[in-house]
C-alpha cells in the first residue's frame, strides 16, 4: 500500500522510474529497531532542536563502532510537532516495523500512549518529563521517566533553595513561577507537601500558554510578594522571556533556579546573551558542557566522514540530554540482547533490560542511575549549574532531594 | 456519486428528495461499504488501519463542522473546545459510573450540543469573523476551565484513563477492531447528515445561510434553527471526542487545543464548505497529507539533502509542502475538493464529445 502511494507520488513528482526502485529496495540485516519521536518544527522546537540531533549521534556512532552487540540499530525519528495524532500515528507505524523501545517526545503524546505501550509490551521513555507517577514500575510497567520526574525535579530545587538559604526554609518566602498546562502544574503537589514540611510560604504564579507574557507575573513577583527565592519551570519560549523580566524589574537572578525545561544555552542566548542572565540557577539531568569522551567520540565520527560537527552540539545542554536518552536505550537493548544469548530482543526483554539499567556512567554525562522494577525512574539525579562569566558553573554535583517525600507522592498517586 | 442522469425526468417531490437519485448510486454505495468495512480490515496491515482509524474519527468531526459552517454559514472556532467536553463527559462517566460506550457516547455528545447551544447564542446578533472571535473565546474559556476545575479534569495532570469499549463480553483493543468500532459511527454519521440536510431542519439550514433576513420573512424561527445548528454540530464534535479518547484510552485536553479548531475548519474549507462528500475529502486530505509527504520525502530526499541533515530536512520541508499543497488545491479550486471532484466527473460525462 505504501509502496503504491510511493510511486503514484513519485510520478506525480517526476521522478524516473528508476529513482522509484532505488527508494524501494532495502537491506536485510541483523538489527534492531528503535523508533523515536521529536519535535523540530513544533512549540518545543527550541528543546527539539538539541535534543534530536543528539540522539540521532549517538546511535549514528554506536552503529559505527559496530553496533549492540553485533546488531545495527535502526533509529526511525518521525517529528510530530508536539501534536497528538501524529504521534499516534507515528507509534503505529513504529510498532509495525517492529520497534522494540521507543522514545517518546512530549508529556501529552506520553499520556495518549502509555495505554498502548503497555497493551504492545513496547518499553517507552520520557526522561525528563510525562507522568511523574510513572516512577512506579509497578502501576505503568512499560513507561520510563528515567533520569528525573518533574516532582524529582520540584524537590531537588526546593532542597537546593534550601541549602542557598542558610540549612532553613522556615518563615521563607517562595515564589513557583510555572507554565500554566498539566506539564507546568505537575510538580505543585510535591512542593505543596515539602511546605508543610520545611514550614516556608509559598505562592505560584500562573502564566497561560503559550508563556510568552508575563508582565503582570512579573511585577506580582518582584514588587509585591518579594520572594527570597524563585522556582521557574517555564518552556518552549518562556524562559528567555522570564530572565529578561526579572532583569528588568531589577530582581536577582541569583535568586532564580529553574527546572530542566528552562535551562538550555538557548533560554540564555534568547534572553540577549550570557551577561544578561549572569546569576541565574539551572538545572539539568544529563552532563553540561563538552568535556565528555563522547562528545569527543561524535566529533571524531564526524571528522572521519570529513564532515564538521553539527551545530545543533553547541546547545551542549539539550545534545547532551539526547545522547543520555539514546544511550538508555542502547543500554536496555544491549541488557537485552545478553540475556537472550545474543537473540534478537523482544519489547518485554528490552523492558527487563531498563530495569536492569545501573550506573553507566559514559563518562560523567548520566548521573548514577538505578533503574529497577519498581522504580523506574532510577534514583531522580539532576546537578545544578550557574550561569558565571559567559558559561555554566556547576554548583551542585548529583544529588536526589527528599526521595522519601517523592516516593510517597508516587505512592499517593495511585 | 459515479453517475448522472441523462436528463431530469423526475415527476414528484419524493424522487426529487431521495437519497439514491438511480440504481447504480445504490449500487455504489453498497461496492464502497463493501470496500471499507470488508475488504480493507481483511487487507491492510495494523498501520495502515491506525492511520484510517485517525481518518475515521476526523470524519465524524468534519462532517458535524460542515453542518454549521457549510450549510448553516455560521462559524465556530471552538470546534476542538466542545470535543473536549464530549470528552470529559464520558471519560467522568466511565471512571465514576462504569458506564458503558453506547450510553457515554451520546451522554458526551449531549452535553457538548449544550454547552455548543449556549456558545451559540451570540450567533444570533453577530455574524462573520466577530461571531469566530466570540467561539474563539469560548474555546479559550473551555481550556481553562478543563484545565483548572480539577474535578472535571480528574487532577493535575487533567486527563482520565478510559478503559476500552467492550462488545458482547469482548473488549475491542487491536487496531481492526476498533476501526469496526468506528466505523459503525462514521456510517451513522453520514447517513445522519445526509438525511438532516434532505429534512425540514437542513432546509431551514440552508435557507439561513443563504439569507438569513428572507429566511426570516418566509416563516423560518431564526433563533431556534441558529441554536438547533450550533446544538447539532457541537453533538457531532462531542461524539468525535468521545471516540478520541476511546481510541486512544485517554481524555486529554491537550489532544483538543485551538489548532485542532483550526484543522477541522481547514477540512471543511479545503474538502468544500457544504457537502457531505466534501467533508469526508477534508478530512482524509488533511488527516493523510502529511503522512504521504513524509513517506514521500523519507524515500526521495536522499535528491536533495545529504543523509544526516535529512531528519532537520523532513519536518521543515514537511510543514511548507504541506501548506503549498494546501494553496495549490484552494488555488486550483476554490470551492474545495468536492468541486474538483465534480468538475472532473461532469468533464468525463461527456467525454469525449464536450460540445
Amino acid at each position: 500500500m505504501r509502496r503504491i502511494w510511493e510511486v503514484v507520488i513519485g510520478i506525480a513528482a517526476g521522478a524516473t522510474a528508476a529513482l522509484c526502485f532505488a527508494g524501494t529496495v532495502t537491506a536485510q540485516q541483523k538489527q534492531v529497531v528503535i523508533g523515536g519521536m521529536c519535535d523540530r518544527t513544533g512549540p518545543t522546537q527550541v528543546n527539539g532542536a538539541g535534543i534530536c540531533p543528539g540522539i540521532q549521534d549517538y546511535f549514528d556512532l554506536i552503529n559505527s563502532k559496530g553496533g549492540i552487540e553485533g546488531y545495527k540499530i535502526k533509529y526511525e525519528e518521525i517529528d510530530h510537532e508536539y501534536k497528538v495524532p501524529p504521534a499516534v500515528e507515528a507509534y503505529e507505524r513504529e510498532k509495525g516495523d517492529g520497534a522494540t523501545s521507543i522514545l517518546v517526545y512530549g508529556s501529552p503524546q506520553v499520556q495518549a500512549l502509555n495505554r498502548k505501550l503497555e497493551e504492545d509490551k513496547i518499553p517507552g521513555t520520557s526522561p525528563g518529563f510525562g507522568i511523574a507517577a510513572s516512577a512506579d514500575g509497578k502501576r505503568f510497567p512499560y513507561l520510563f521517566p528515567v533520569a528525573a520526574t518533574y516532582w524529582s525535579q520540584g524537590a531537588a530545587a526546593v532542597q537546593f533553595v534550601k541549602d542557598k538559604l542558610g540549612g532553613s526554609l522556615k518563615g521563607k518566602k517562595i515564589a513557583y513561577l510555572f507554565y500554566d498546562n498539566p506539564a507546568g502544574r505537575e510538580p505543585i503537589p510535591v512542593i505543596e507537601d515539602l511546605q508543610k514540611i520545611e514550614g516556608f510560604e509559598l505562592r505560584t504564579f500562573a502564566v497561560p500558554p503559550p508563556a510568552v507574557e508575563m508582565g503582570a507575573q512579573m511585577l506580582d513577583i518582584t514588587q509585591r510578594y518579594r520572594p527570597d527565592f524563585v522556582i521557574d519551570h517555564l518552556f518552549g519560549g518562556g524562559p528567555s522571556v522570564a530572565i529578561k523580566e526579572f532583569k528588568r524589574n531589577g530582581y536577582p537572578l541569583s535568586k532564580v533556579v529553574a527546572l530542566v525545561w528552562a535551562s538550555g544555552e538557548h533560554d540564555i542566548v534568547g534572553a540577549g546573551g550570557w551577561p544578561v542572565a549572569e546569576g541565574y540557577h539551572t538545572m539539568s539531568f544529563a552532563g553540561v558542557g563538552d568535556d565528555y569522551p563522547v562528545r569527543d567520540e561524535i566529533k571524531a565520527m564526524y571528522k572521519a566522514q570529513g564532515k564538521e560537527p553539527p551545530k545543533a552540539m553547541d546547545d551542549t545542554v539539550m545534545y547532551n540530554r539526547g545522547v543520555l536518552w539514546a544511550a538508555l536505550h542502547v543500554e536496555a537493548t544491549r541488557n537485552a540482547i545478553k540475556a537472550n544469548d545474543g537473540k534478537p530482543p523482544t519489547g518485554e526483554e528490552v523492558k527487563n533490560g531498563f530495569e536492569q539499567i545501573h550506573d553507566f556512567g559514559l563518562g560523567g554525562l548520566v548521573p548514577p542511575l538505578k533503574v529497577t522494577a519498581a522504580d523506574h525512574e532510577g534514583g531522580g539525579f539532576v546537578q545544578i549549574f550557574q550561569v558565571k562569566g559567559g558559561k555554566f558553573v556547576k554548583e551542585t554535583d548529583w544529588f536526589r532531594a527528599y526521595p522519601e517525600v517523592v516516593a510517597e507522592a508516587v505512592k499517593k498517586a495511585e | 456519486m459515479f453517475h448522472r442522469e441523462s436528463g431530469v425526468f423526475k415527476t414528484s417531490y419524493a424522487a426529487d428528495m431521495a437519497l439514491y437519485p438511480l440504481p447504480i448510486a445504490r449500487w455504489a454505495v453498497a461496492v464502497f461499504a463493501g470496500l471499507f468495512i470488508v475488504i480493507a480490515p481483511l487487507a491492510l496491515g495494523e498501520y495502515y488501519i491506525s492511520i484510517l482509524n485517525l481518518v475515521l474519527i476526523a470524519v465524524v468531526g468534519a462532517l458535524g463542522l460542515n453542518i454549521l459552517v457549510g450549510y448553516t454559514g455560521q462559524i465556530s472556532i471552538g470546534h476542538g473546545a466542545f470535543m473536549s467536553v464530549g470528552a470529559y463527559t464520558a471519560a467522568n462517566l466511565v471512571t465514576h459510573l462504569g458506564a458503558p460506550f453506547w450510553i457515554t457516547i451520546p451522554a458526551g455528545g449531549i452535553m457538548a450540543a449544550l454547552i455548543g447551544a449556549v456558545v451559540g447564542i451570540p450567533s444570533l446578533r453577530i455574524k462573520g469573523i466577530y461571531l469566530a472571535i466570540a467561539t474563539l473565546a469560548a474555546q479559550l474559556i473551555i481550556e481553562w476551565t478543563i484545565n483548572h476545575v480539577t474535578w472535571i479534569s480528574g487532577g493535575v495532570q487533567a486527563s482520565i484513563q478510559v478503559p476500552r469499549p467492550s462488545l458482547f463480553g469482548t473488549q475491542l483493543k487491536s487496531q481492526t477492531q476498533l476501526y469496526l468500532f468506528l466505523m459503525a459511527f462514521v456510517v451513522l454519521a453520514i447517513v445522519g447528515t445526509s438525511n438532516l440536510i434532505r429534512s425540514r431542519i437542513g432546509r431551514a439550514f440552508i435557507a439561513v445561510r443563504d439569507q438569513d433576513i428572507a429566511a426570516e420573512i418566509i416563516g423560518i424561527n431564526i433563533f431556534r434553527y441558529k441554536l438547533w445548528a450550533f446544538a447539532i454540530s457541537s453533538f457531532y464534535a462531542g461524539v468525535t471526542g468521545v471516540l478520541y479518547t476511546y481510541y486512544l484510552g485517554i481524555a486529554n485536553y491537550e489532544q483538543f487545543q485551538i489548532t485542532v479548531s483550526i484543522d477541522y475548519l481547514a477540512m471543511v474549507i479545503i474538502g468544500g464548505l457544504g457537502s457531505i462528500l466534501g467533508s469526508i475529502l477534508g478530512a482524509i486530505f488533511v488527516t493523510l497529507l502529511p503522512i504521504l509527504t513524509r513517506w514521500f520525502l523519507e524515500d526521495y530526499g536522499w535528491l536533495l539533502f545529504a543523509q544526516q541533515d535529512l531528519q532537520n530536512a523532513i519536518p521543515n520541508l514537511r510543514l511548507i509542502l504541506f501548506g503549498g499543497l494546501i494553496i495549490f488545491f484552494l488555488v486550483v479550486e476554490p470551492e474545495g475538493l468536492n468541486r474538483l471532484w465534480r468538475n472532473i466527473r461532469n468533464y468525463f460525462r461527456v467525454w469525449p464529445f464536450s460540445y
